[in-house]
C-alpha cells in the first residue's frame, strides 16, 4: 500500500478564510428582482377582481429583493463555507456517509420521472410503479423479509411505521390492551426510543454487557406478556455483531414480541448475513446511508419498512404491486393507512435502485466487505493511542475513546473532532453512543481508499500525539483556526435566542 | 468480485488483511454464527455498468406519461406543475449542499446552517408567525407534528380537523393517530367551505385544523376558525398555500397558532410525489416544542458571526423518549431549494405567480363550466383550483382527456366518501397555462364529456 496522499481531506479553500457572509436580506434593495414568467395572452384580471378584500393582502410578503447574480453568489459562497462528501473523507459514525455516484444524479433528473404528477391515473405511472415494485423486491432479497413499503421519508419515519405495523399485528390478535412495552439496548440510536413514545408504548431500556451486546439476562428479566418487541441495532452502534441473536430472537418469540430491526447498520452485512434470517420480523433501511443516495445537507432519505409475510397485509398503502394489466397501486387488506402525502420520496428511491442496479448482487457483498475492512484497519492502526471500547473485531464503524487522552492531558473527543478539522477531515460521531466516555464513532464507509483511510489514522494519531508531547491539549482546544468560523457558542444561541432574520438585535 | 465504487486493489486488500492477521475477506465475519450466514449470492440483477443502467432507466421512463408539451397539466391536489427557473437546479444541485449531512459540526457547515435560517426567515414571513424548523418531510407530516405539538400544549388529545383538508394529510394524521392516541374530530364541508356552525361540542379539544384553501381550492374564513378554537380552548392550526401566500393575507395575522404547508411549488419538480418539502412555522411561545431541526445565530470564540444548531435539547439524540418528534433526516435540500427560489421571485415576483394562477385559474374555470353538463361544485370564492360535476366519472374522462394530451385533474374520492363532493373533479392550472393551451384543453373536455 502506498504512503496516505493529502488526497480525501479539504483544507483551507474552499473552505474560505474567516470572511464574513452576510445574509440575503442584507443584499436586499426595493425594486430589485430576477423573476420572468411565460407569455399566456391571458386576461390582465387584477387582484381585486380575483380575490374578495376579506381575504386579500394589500403589501407583498418581505422576500429578499437581488439580482440572479447576486443570488448565485451568495449562495455559491455558502457553498465555499461548507463541507461534503465531494470534497473528502466524512466519518460520522452511524451515517454512513459514502460517495454518491453521479450517475443517479444524472438519473434523478430525467423528466420522464421527475415531471410525473403523483395523482396521474396508472397508464401514465407504469415506469414508476415498475421501479418501485423492482425496488421493492430487491429490498426484500436483502434484508430476508416478504415485502415492504416505499412510503416513509427517513430513518425515523419508517420507525414509527414498523412500530405502528407492530401495534397493528397485536391489535389484530386482542393483544394490544396487555402489550405495552418495546424494549431498547441503552445503546440505541436516540430515534428509537422517541419513535417508541409516538407509538403509544413504553420504553423498557435494556444494558449492554461487558462484550457490548445485549445484556441477555437482564433481557430476560424484562420478557414477560406485556412485551410488545424489541428494537435492535445490529451490528449495533458500537459496530459490534450481536452474538446473541439467535437467543434474543427465541427469547422475544417466545412471549410472543416482535424484533424491530433498525437498519442503520445496514453497511455492514450486505449478502453476508440477512436480518431475516436472524428472526427480525420488520426491518427499517436508510437508502441514503446504504444505498448512497445524497445526504442533502440533512435530507432528503428515504426509509422503507420491510415485514415477514404475517405483518404484510398491514403494510401502509397505496403501494406499487403487480397488477393484471400493468402496475397498479392497490391497498393492503388490514392497512395501517397513509405515512405520506404520495409514494414516498420517489427520486430517492430512483436513486437507490440505481445504485443497486450498478452494484448487483456480487458488488453489495463486496461493498459491506470493504466497508468491514475499513473499519477494523482503522481500529487497528489506533489501537494503542486511543483506547477500545469493546475490543472486539468491529463491523462497519468503530467506537474508540479518548478517554486516556482526556485523563492524562485533558484532550476532549470534542477536541480531537475539532483538531481534525483543521487537518482537513470531517470528525467522526462524537460522544455516542451515550454509553462509551469520550466515544469517537469513526464510519470510513467502503468508498475510501487505503491512501484516504491512513491520512484520516495518521490525522487521528497525530492530534493525540501532539497532545501527549505538549503535555496539555491547549493546541486542540484553540482549535478549529483554519475554518470559517472558530468553535461556535452553542449555550449562547439556545440562550439569546435569535432563529429569524427578524429577531436579530443588531 | 468488484463493486464499482470501492477502489482497493486486490494487492491492497491483501496487504490490509495481513495487517489483521487474517487470510481472507470471510475472516473478517467471524463473530456472525455460521448457522445464519447467507451462503449464497444475493438473488437480484447482475451490476451493470452505468451506459447499460441509463438505458434500462430511459426505457422505464418511456412507460410514464410526464407532464409537460405531450401531457398538459391540469392535475394539483397539492402537488404543482410550477415553473422552475435554471438558476434554482443551478444552485441547489451544488454537491457541497447535496452531499452533506446534518451540520452537527457547525465549525464546517456554516453554508447549510446559514441557508437554512435564511429559509427560516422567509417562511416565517410567508406564514406571519415568529419562527420556522429547518423543514419535514412533507406537508402531512408537518400536519401531524402540528396536531402533536398543539395537543401536547393543550394537554388535550381531541382535535376538530375540517374536511377539507387534503384527504392524504387526513388519512396520515388517522395513522399516526393510533400511536399518539390523538382522537380525530372531522368537520363537514357546506357550500364547500367548512360548516364550523355544525360543531355544537364546546370541547376542550387541543386543536382546531383547516385548509385555506382547501383542498376543493376554496378560501376559508380564518376568523371563523380563530373564534371557534378559542371557544374551545384549542391552538388553530391552518394548511396553507404558499403560491397562494402571494396575494392571501397571512395565516397568521388571521390568528393561526401553527402554519403548515407544501412547498413543493418552490422549486421542487412533481417528481411522483417526493422528496418535497413539509413548512412549519409557529408562535415564538412554541418553540421549545417545534418539531426536529432549528437553526439559531450566534457568534464564535472570537466574537464573529456563527450559525448553530439550537434547541437542541428537545431533539430524540438528547432527551431520547422524551423528545418532542422523532424527526432526525428532514428534507433540508427541499428547504434551500426553496430559499433559492423565493429569492428569486422576490416579493413581486411571488405576488406574480399567484395572481397568473388565479387568472389561468378562472379563465379555466369560465371555459370548463360553459360546457354543457359541466358543474360548478363549489359557490365559494377560489384562487387557484377548483371542483367541477362532470357528466361522466372522473376517471374515465381523465382517461380519455391523457389521450388528447391533456392531464384534466384528480378526481375527488378518498376521504369523500357519501358526501356531495364524492366523484368530483379536481382541477387547478398554475401561472405556466397559456390561454391555447387552456382553450385546446377545455374544446377537449367538451368533446370527451359529450
Amino acid at each position: 500500500m502506498r504512503a496516505p496522499l493529502p488526497a480525501g481531506r479539504a483544507l483551507g479553500a474552499p473552505l474560505l478564510a474567516r470572511d464574513f457572509e452576510p445574509t440575503i436580506f442584507e443584499f436586499s434593495e426595493p425594486g430589485r428582482h430576477a423573476a420572468s414568467f411565460r407569455t399566456t395572452d391571458l386576461p390582465a384580471w387584477q387582484a381585486d377582481e380575483l380575490v374578495p378584500e376579506a381575504f386579500r393582502q394589500s403589501g407583498a410578503v418581505a422576500l429578499p429583493q437581488v439580482s440572479e447574480r447576486d443570488l448565485v453568489s451568495h449562495f455559491t459562497r455558502l457553498t465555499h463555507r461548507q463541507y461534503s462528501v465531494d470534497l473528502g473523507a466524512y466519518p460520522l459514525g452511524s451515517c454512513t456517509m459514502k460517495y454518491n455516484p453521479k450517475a443517479a444524479d444524472a438519473g434523478a433528473c430525467l423528466p420522464g420521472f421527475t415531471a410525473v404528477h403523483p395523482a396521474a391515473p396508472a397508464s401514465c405511472t407504469q415506469g414508476w410503479l415498475e421501479l418501485l415494485v423492482e425496488l421493492e423486491e430487491a429490498l426484500c432479497e436483502i434484508t430476508g423479509m416478504h415485502a415492504a413499503t416505499l412510503q416513509p421519508a427517513a430513518g425515523a419515519a419508517g420507525e414509527l411505521t414498523g412500530l405502528l405495523l407492530m401495534s397493528a399485528y397485536h391489535e389484530a390478535n386482542g393483544e394490544s390492551a396487555r402489550r405495552r412495552r418495546v424494549i431498547i439496548p441503552d445503546s440505541a440510536h436516540g430515534t428509537n426510543p422517541a419513535s417508541v413514545t409516538l407509538s403509544g408504548y413504553e420504553v423498557a431500556t435494556v444494558g449492554t454487557n461487558a462484550r457490548g451486546g445485549v445484556d441477555l439476562g437482564a433481557l430476560r428479566a424484562l420478557l414477560d406478556d406485556d412485551v410488545a418487541g424489541i428494537m435492535l441495532t445490529n451490528p449495533s452502534t458500537l459496530g459490534l455483531f450481536e452474538e446473541d441473536i439467535v437467543a434474543i430472537a427465541q427469547a422475544v418469540h417466545d412471549i410472543g414480541g416482535l424484533l424491530y430491526y433498525d437498519g442503520a447498520n445496514l453497511n455492514a452485512i450486505l449478502g453476508i448475513v440477512r436480518p431475516g434470517d436472524m428472526g427480525f420480523d420488520i426491518v427499517h433501511l436508510n437508502v441514503h446511508k446504504t444505498f448512497a443516495t445524497p445526504h442533502g445537507g440533512g435530507g432528503p432519505g428515504a426509509g422503507p419498512v420491510a415485514v415477514c409475510s404475517k405483518l404484510a397485509r398491514f403494510l401502509p398503502g397505496p403501494r406499487p404491486t403487480r397488477g393484471h394489466n400493468g402496475f397498479e397501486l392497490t391497498m393492503p387488506e388490514s392497512s395501517i393507512g397513509r405515512v405520506h402525502s404520495w409514494h414516498g420520496n420517489a427520486v430517492v428511491l430512483l436513486r437507490a435502485w440505481m445504485y443497486l442496479r450498478l452494484n448487483g448482487g456480487d458488488g453489495l457483498k463486496r461493498v459491506s466487505e470493504i466497508a468491514v475492512l475499513n473499519a477494523n484497519w482503522f481500529k487497528e492502526r489506533l489501537r494503542g493511542t486511543y483506547d477500545i471500547a469493546y475490543d472486539r473485531p468491529v463491523m462497519h464503524e468503530c467506537v474508540v475513546s479518548a478517554q486516556s487522552l482526556h485523563h492524562d492531558v485533558g484532550l476532549s473527543a470534542l477536541d480531537v473532532a475539532k483538531r481534525l478539522m483543521e487537518l482537513g477531515f470531517h470528525p467522526p460521531t462524537v460522544y455516542f453512543p451515550l454509553i462509551v466516555e469520550e466515544a469517537l464513532m469513526v464510519e470510513p464507509t467502503e468508498t475510501e481508499s487505503p491512501q484516504t483511510l491512513a491520512a484520516l489514522a495518521d490525522a487521528f494519531l497525530q492530534v493525540a500525539r501532539e497532545s501527549r508531547e505538549a503535555g496539555n491539549a491547549d493546541d486542540a482546544k484553540a482549535a478549529p483556526r483554519t475554518t470559517p468560523v472558530g468553535r461556535v457558542d452553542d449555550a449562547r444561541a439556545a440562550r439569546k435566542l435569535v432563529v429569524t432574520f427578524d429577531q436579530r438585535a443588531d | 468480485m468488484s463493486a464499482p465504487f470501492v477502489a482497493h486493489t486486490d494487492a491492497e486488500i491483501a496487504e490490509m488483511l495481513g495487517f489483521l492477521g487474517l487470510d481472507d475477506l470471510d475472516g473478517l465475519f467471524g463473530e456472525i454464527p455460521e448457522a445464519l450466514r447467507l451462503r449464497r449470492g444475493l438473488d437480484l440483477p447482475m451490476a451493470m455498468s452505468e451506459p447499460d443502467v441509463a438505458w434500462r432507466l430511459d426505457e422505464l421512463a418511456s412507460r410514464n406519461r410526464p407532464c409537460g408539451r405531450d401531457l398538459v397539466c391540469f392535475a394539483g391536489a397539492g402537488a404543482y406543475d410550477h415553473e422552475i427557473p435554471a438558476v434554482v437546479k443551478a444552485v441547489a444541485s451544488r454537491s457541497e449542499f447535496v452531499t452533506a449531512y446534518t451540520p452537527y459540526q457547525p465549525e464546517v457547515s456554516q453554508g447549510v446552517l446559514q441557508a437554512i435560517f435564511e429559509y427560516q426567515t422567509m417562511i416565517a414571513r410567508l406564514s406571519g408567525l415568529d419562527v420556522a424548523n429547518a423543514s419535514l418531510y412533507d406537508g402531512a407530516a408537518s400536519l401531524v407534528e402540528a396536531v402533536n405539538l398543539a395537543v401536547v400544549a393543550a394537554g388535550e388529545r381531541r382535535v376538530l380537523c375540517s374536511k377539507g383538508v387534503h384527504p392524504h394529510w387526513r388519512r396520515q394524521l388517522e395513522t399516526f393517530s393510533r400511536g399518539s392516541g390523538n382522537e380525530i374530530d372531522l368537520v363537514p364541508l357546506s357550500g364547500g367551505v367548512t360548516a364550523w356552525e355544525e360543531v355544537a361540542d364546546v370541547g376542550p379539544f387541543g386543536a382546531v385544523v383547516v385548509a385555506a384553501p382547501n383542498y376543493l381550492g376554496c378560501l376559508e374564513d380564518l376568523a371563523a376558525a380563530r373564534s371557534l378554537a378559542d371557544r374551545v380552548g384549542a391552538r388553530l392550526v391552518v394548511c396553507f398555500d404558499p403560491v397562494s401566500a402571494g396575494l392571501l393575507r397571512t395565516p397568521g395575522s388571521l390568528g393561526a397558532d401553527v402554519v403548515v404547508g407544501e412547498g413543493q411549488p418552490f422549486g421542487t419538480a412533481l417528481s411522483f410525489g417526493g422528496p418535497y418539502l413539509g413548512l412549519f412555522a409557529c408562535r415564538l411561545a412554541d418553540v421549545r416544542r417545534i418539531p426536529g431541526r432549528i437553526v439559531g445565530e450566534t457568534v464564535d470564540i472570537e466574537g464573529r458571526h456563527a450559525y448553530v444548531m439550537t434547541l437542541r435539547a428537545r431533539e430524540q439524540d438528547i432527551r431520547r423518549e422524551r423528545a418532542s418528534s422523532n424527526v432526525c433526516t428532514n428534507q433540508t435540500l427541499m428547504a434551500v431549494t426553496a430559499a433559492v427560489h423565493l429569492s428569486w421571485l422576490g416579493p413581486q415576483g411571488l405576488r406574480e405567480v399567484a395572481l397568473r394562477c388565479a387568472r389561468a385559474t378562472r379563465y379555466t374555470r369560465e371555459a370548463l363550466s360553459s360546457i354543457a353538463g359541466v358543474k360548478l361544485m363549489t359557490t365559494a370564492p377560489i384562487l387557484r383550483e377548483f371542483a367541477v360535476r362532470t357528466p361522466i366519472a372522473p376517471e374515465t374522462l381523465i382517461e380519455r382527456l391523457v389521450e388528447d394530451g391533456y392531464l384534466a385533474g384528480v378526481p375527488v374520492r378518498e376521504g369523500f366518501e357519501g358526501t356531495e363532493y364524492e366523484g368530483g373533479l379536481l382541477v387547478a392550472a398554475t401561472e405556466k397555462r397559456t390561454r391555447a393551451e387552456i382553450d385546446g384543453f377545455a374544446a377537449a373536455f367538451e368533446k370527451a364529456v359529450r
